[in-house]
């Protein structure tokens, strides 16, 4: 299962110092870990709320590093894509995948697996014996529908004031964190849906 | 992308005041009581949920909005479910006192799920989601299940102990259902009916496989028609969702086995009966195939048993459906995911099941021998392989060509495929146990593997860290030191594998670069083919390893090496960790020989070389410590290079520790072969470096020796007098000389006047040493004990037996 989903940012932010990167959407799946391990029994549900976003940014943090590093082995130059260029922008994006050791930061080891469009990179963190094939193809599918239905590529803001169209999607394509082996004819029915949703 | 816009808003949603907040509530709360779903409504639960989201703390909201949120949850809208949850979601629990599952759709079960406050919390929910398995059509209207089986699997993952037994069978017999018995024609015919129900005139079109054709089996993912019914729904979430039932339903119920073993015997009694009556596959008139025809019968196995033996129907199936060439190619990139999966479950339950091994190997057999020639499928591969090495011992199997292919075609070929390089590192990390015992030779293939970390650093480095142990061994010890240290050199050389392939030679861009010029020129070929080597054994290193070196001057700058450099020496920290745990005082001695030799003989780059020499001194002290008659050993070796002035200026670092040990350890005390020969002439050999570096200026390029190579060399030399008091005189004359020409002023050798005050102390405080020599000698080269005072910390060992002596005197007449 996919323990979360992230958009966030691997571009330099002015608010923010170097390497940091700022996380535009995020959606845990399951039940809260801190709840169910004897490390973290005793928080509040404050502190929890809090150690779940820090874990967040770990993540997105060391996406970004690895994106940065990636790029610059490969000596790739960013061409600006712009909106309408959605399936340009994600063949010439970035992608890979990266261990997370256990306690770094969820409790149990994780493999992030990425895909860096331009300044931004979506990110889904599977448990460990996940297929990465499957997941590999579901972050490409749900990355599509966020450039398309958030217009990310353009200069708006919809990524933060339309959150529940990423919702959405997740609530189709990966539901409750589940991969699913989805064919072309039932992507299409499930787009169907989406479109259906997207358009009220 | 990234707009300034955005980072406003998010700013704005965390400085947002108070009171405004307060008013921003009281419109949402009014706008929630028209009960329509308006632009404004949405686009103020959008912005709410910004504010709760963007800011680090959580926000408490009037308990009103609460209230109105929580009843939001059930709304007809998924636009409203949606947004209200994702706000609550940003809220503390609980929400709210509603918790009856049964009427909760997919959003808000989520939301109960992420706000569950305990474990407790969940087996209660869990048989709430199962219980919503159950409801019968004759019922009432049955709701949508989908969302359940993830729901559950979510559960399951993190606290498997919440199913009860009851839940394992229900579960098991439902995904057989769904697994084996999905309807197999497509939706939007007139009758959904088997065989028989429907009209002749309007029957409907039964489904296809990917390459168009019509299927003649059992619906699976690999399935395509108009549209879906439920049950194929079902099918695919059932599919998704199996492996891990499998895993998690395999540990949990280990106790089942004893039945499973009775029912087995059970069914080899009566196995001559043919077909079973009840197998809903005759019924529902689907065509029985290949697959479904060699099934055993079903009757009598246990459910658990029949979701085995329906997950292996469905796992072969799906495997003979990947053969077929898809029409779309998001399809056959499906296809290679579904084949990763079922080999996985194949390989599951034949864990389970040893018996399922035959029945299961010739299938795996037949997939490596259509795959292995196509490396575009090295990702299924691994999971091949990973059987192989499972159940190919069980099986009888030769495995050889499995690990020829993977160990070395893989990383020699797909070393710059990021997932293939995670995949296969785990794979490795996993099953080094496994692998030790089945394919002991793996070890010997280091060089290939390390090229993922040539190429990939920072991505696989920590695959390494937790790698590399297994991989020193006596045997490889010292050529693994060579190509740890050559790594940046394997990193540019891979570059320029992938270039020459790509750029062709008439490419302008190709022929300014001296280095590829170098790696296509035949006369260089062997050097770079024996750093692209896959195999260990040719050869610990090569001759003309400093021509490479000039060849590669160029790639010091390149990204990817430089980042390859940066890893190598954390690396070669983990190697010497392992490797004093191995090797033999001979293997360990070799080994300070080649650290002695490669400092000198490393890809120029300056980082990466001042890293390295780091590493190297602090790894020869400790070798040293160690084993202190290593010193004795390699005495002429380490001589040589402390005898030699030039490196005090290029390897500084590690000639000031090979300095230390020599003081430190050639001593009788250390090992008795310690001759006054031998003392005496590493203190000319180290006098007169002493001497020359402290009597003239730094040769033109080289900025003044540091007060620490100094210092050192004249505590080595004072403590050698000190075993060898014929030698005093001439330190001490050394020593009141150096204090005599530091008095005239300034001194070519040294720019700093506190490093010079630092020097002259020292050199007092030896030379009124060397003063007593009994006392300096038991200073400079205190005895073991001393060393190692053992009584101050063994306080549970020696004060109680200090104890017993004193009680055994006072008492003894």
């Amino acid at each position: 299962m996919v323990r979360c989903f992230l958009i966030h940012t691997v571009c330099p932010v002015s608010a923010l110092p170097a390497g940091e990167s700022r996380l535009l959407y995020s959606r845990m799946f399951g039940p809260d870990e801190a709840v169910l391990t004897d490390q973290h029994r005793e928080l509040s549900p404050e502190e929890r709320r809090l150690l779940r976003k820090e874990k967040l940014s770990v993540v997105a943090r060391q996406v970004r590093s690895v994106v940065s590093l990636t790029r610059e082995a490969a000596g790739r130059v960013l061409v600006d894509a712009v909106p309408g260029e959605e399936a340009l922008a994600l063949q010439e994006a970035d992608s890979g995948v990266m261990r997370l050791r256990a306690g770094d930061p969820f409790c149990e080891e994780a493999s992030a697996v990425w895909l860096a469009v331009h300044s931004l990179a979506f990110t889904l963190v599977c448990e460990p014996h996940e297929n990465l094939l499957l997941a590999e193809g579901s972050l490409r599918s749900l990355s599509r529908h966020c450039l398309e239905h958030l217009h990310l590529l353009g200069q708006g803001s919809e990524v933060l004031l339309k959150s529940s169209r990423v919702d959405v999607l997740l609530s189709r394509l990966l539901p409750h964190g589940q991969l699913l082996f989805l064919n072309h004819r039932f992507a299409q029915s499930l787009e169907k849906e989406v479109a259906g949703y997207m358009s009220k | 992308m990234y707009s300034h816009g955005s980072e406003s808003l998010i700013r704005q949603a965390r400085e947002i005041q108070d009171s405004e907040l307060q008013k921003f509530y009281i419109r949402l709360v009014k706008l929630l009581q028209f009960k329509e779903v308006s632009h404004e409504l949405l686009d103020s639960l959008h912005r709410l949920y910004l504010i709760l989201s963007a800011n680090k703390y959580s926000r408490t909201l009037p308990s009103e909005l609460q209230q109105s949120l929580v009843s939001l949850l059930s709304s007809p809208s998924e636009q409203l479910q949606v947004l209200s949850s994702a706000v609550l979601r940003e809220t503390l629990p609980p929400f709210g006192e509603d918790k009856n599952i049964g009427q909760l759709n997919s959003h808000a079960a989520g939301l109960l799920l992420s706000q569950a406050g305990s474990k407790d919390d969940l087996p209660d929910l869990c048989a709430q989601l199962i219980r919503s398995l159950e409801i019968r059509p004759s019922d009432g209207p049955v709701p949508s299940l989908m969302h359940t089986l993830p729901l559950v699997n979510s559960i399951l993952t993190h606290c498997p102990e919440c199913l009860t037994a009851d839940h394992l069978t229900l579960l098991n017999k439902k995904l057989v259902d769904w697994l084996r018995y999905a309807s197999i024609v497509q939706v939007g015919g007139a009758s959904s009916g088997g065989f028989f129900s429907g009209s002749r005139s309007r029957q409907p079109a039964p489904i296809a496989e990917l390459d168009g054709t019509v299927s003649g089996d059992f619906f699976t993912v690999l399935c395509v028609g108009q549209g879906f019914t439920e049950d194929q729904w079902m099918n695919v979430y059932s599919f998704s969702m199996l492996r891990h039932w499998l895993l998690t339903h395999h540990c949990v119920s280990n106790d089942s086995m004893v039945v499973d073993t009775a029912n087995r015997l059970q069914l080899s009694l009566s196995f001559s009966h043919s077909l079973s009556n009840d197998d809903r596959s005759e019924v529902d008139g689907s065509v029985v195939s290949m697959v479904s025809a060699t099934s055993s019968s079903s009757r009598l196995l246990s459910p658990k048993e029949r979701l085995r033996e329906k997950s292996f129907q469905y796992c072969q199936r799906l495997i003979e459906q990947c053969d077929r060439k898809a029409l779309k190619k998001t399809d056959t990139e499906l296809q290679k995911a579904c084949l990763v999966e079922a080999v996985c479950i194949l390989d599951c339950l034949c864990a389970e099941d040893p018996s399922l091994v035959y029945r299961t190997f010739p299938g795996i057999k037949a997939l490596f021998g259509r795959l292995s020639s196509d490396l575009s499928f090295a990702r299924v591969l691994l999971p091949v392989a990973q059987f192989y090495l499972n159940h190919g011992e069980m099986a009888a199997v030769d495995c050889e060509s499995v690990w020829k292919l993977v160990f070395s075609q893989f990383p020699a070929e797909l070393f710059n495929d990021p997932f293939l390089a995670h995949d296969f590192l785990r794979f490795l990390r996993l099953n080094l146990e496994g692998l030790q015992r089945a394919a002991p030779q793996f070890t010997r293939f280091f060089p290939n593997f390390l090229k993922f970390l040539a190429w990939n650093s920072p991505a696989v480095l920590e695959d390494f860290v937790d790698l590399l142990p297994s991989l020193v061994t006596p045997g490889s010890a010292v050529e693994l030191l060579h190509t740890l240290l050559d790594l940046p050199c394997l990193s540019a050389t891979l570059v320029l594998q992938l270039r020459s392939t790509t750029l062709p030679i008439s490419d302008p861009g190709s022929r300014s670069l001296l280095s590829l010029n170098a790696f296509r020129n035949p006369t260089f070929r062997g050097l770079f083919l024996f750093l692209l080597r896959t195999e260990a054994g040719s050869g610990d290193t090569i001759e003309r390893l400093s021509v490479l070196h000039d060849l590669l001057a160029e790639a010091a700058e390149w990204p990817r090496v430089v980042q390859c450099a940066q890893t190598a020496p954390v690396l070669l920290h983990i190697y010497f960790n392992t490797v004093v745990t191995v090797a033999d005082e001979k293997l360990l001695a070799h080994l300070i020989l080649v650290m002695l030799e490669r400092s000198n003989l490393l890809l120029n780059m300056p980082t990466y070389c001042k890293e390295i020499h780091r590493v190297f001194s602090c790894q020869l002290l400790r070798l040293c410590k160690l084993h202190p008659s290593l010193v004795v050993d390699q005495s002429s070796e380490l001589l040589e290079f402390a005898g030699t002035t030039a490196n005090v200026y290029s390897k500084e670092d590690v000639y000031t520790h090979v300095v230390w040990v020599l003081g430190e350890y050639l001593s009788p005390s250390s090992d008795s072969r310690c001759s006054v020969r031998l003392i005496t002439s590493c203190f000319e050999s180290l006098e007169a470096v002493l001497f020359e570096i402290t009597s003239s200026a730094p040769p033109p390029g080289s900025v003044c020796p540091a007060p620490k190579v100094i210092t050192t060399l004249m505590s080595a030399l004072a403590k050698l007098a000190s075993r060898s008091h014929d030698l005093i005189p001439r330190v001490s004359l050394f020593l009141s000389k150096l204090r005599n020409i530091t008095k005239g002023g300034s001194v070519p050798w040294c720019s700093d006047e506190e490093d010079m005050v630092a020097i002259v102390t020292r050199g007092e405080e030896l030379l009124s040493l060397l003063k007593t020599p009994g006392v300096a000698q038991s200073v400079l080269t205190p005895p073991p004990h001393v060393n190692t005072p053992r009584w101050h910390r063994d306080t549970n060992l020696a004060l109680p037996l200090q104890l017993l002596a004193l009680t055994t005197l006072t008492h003894s007449p």
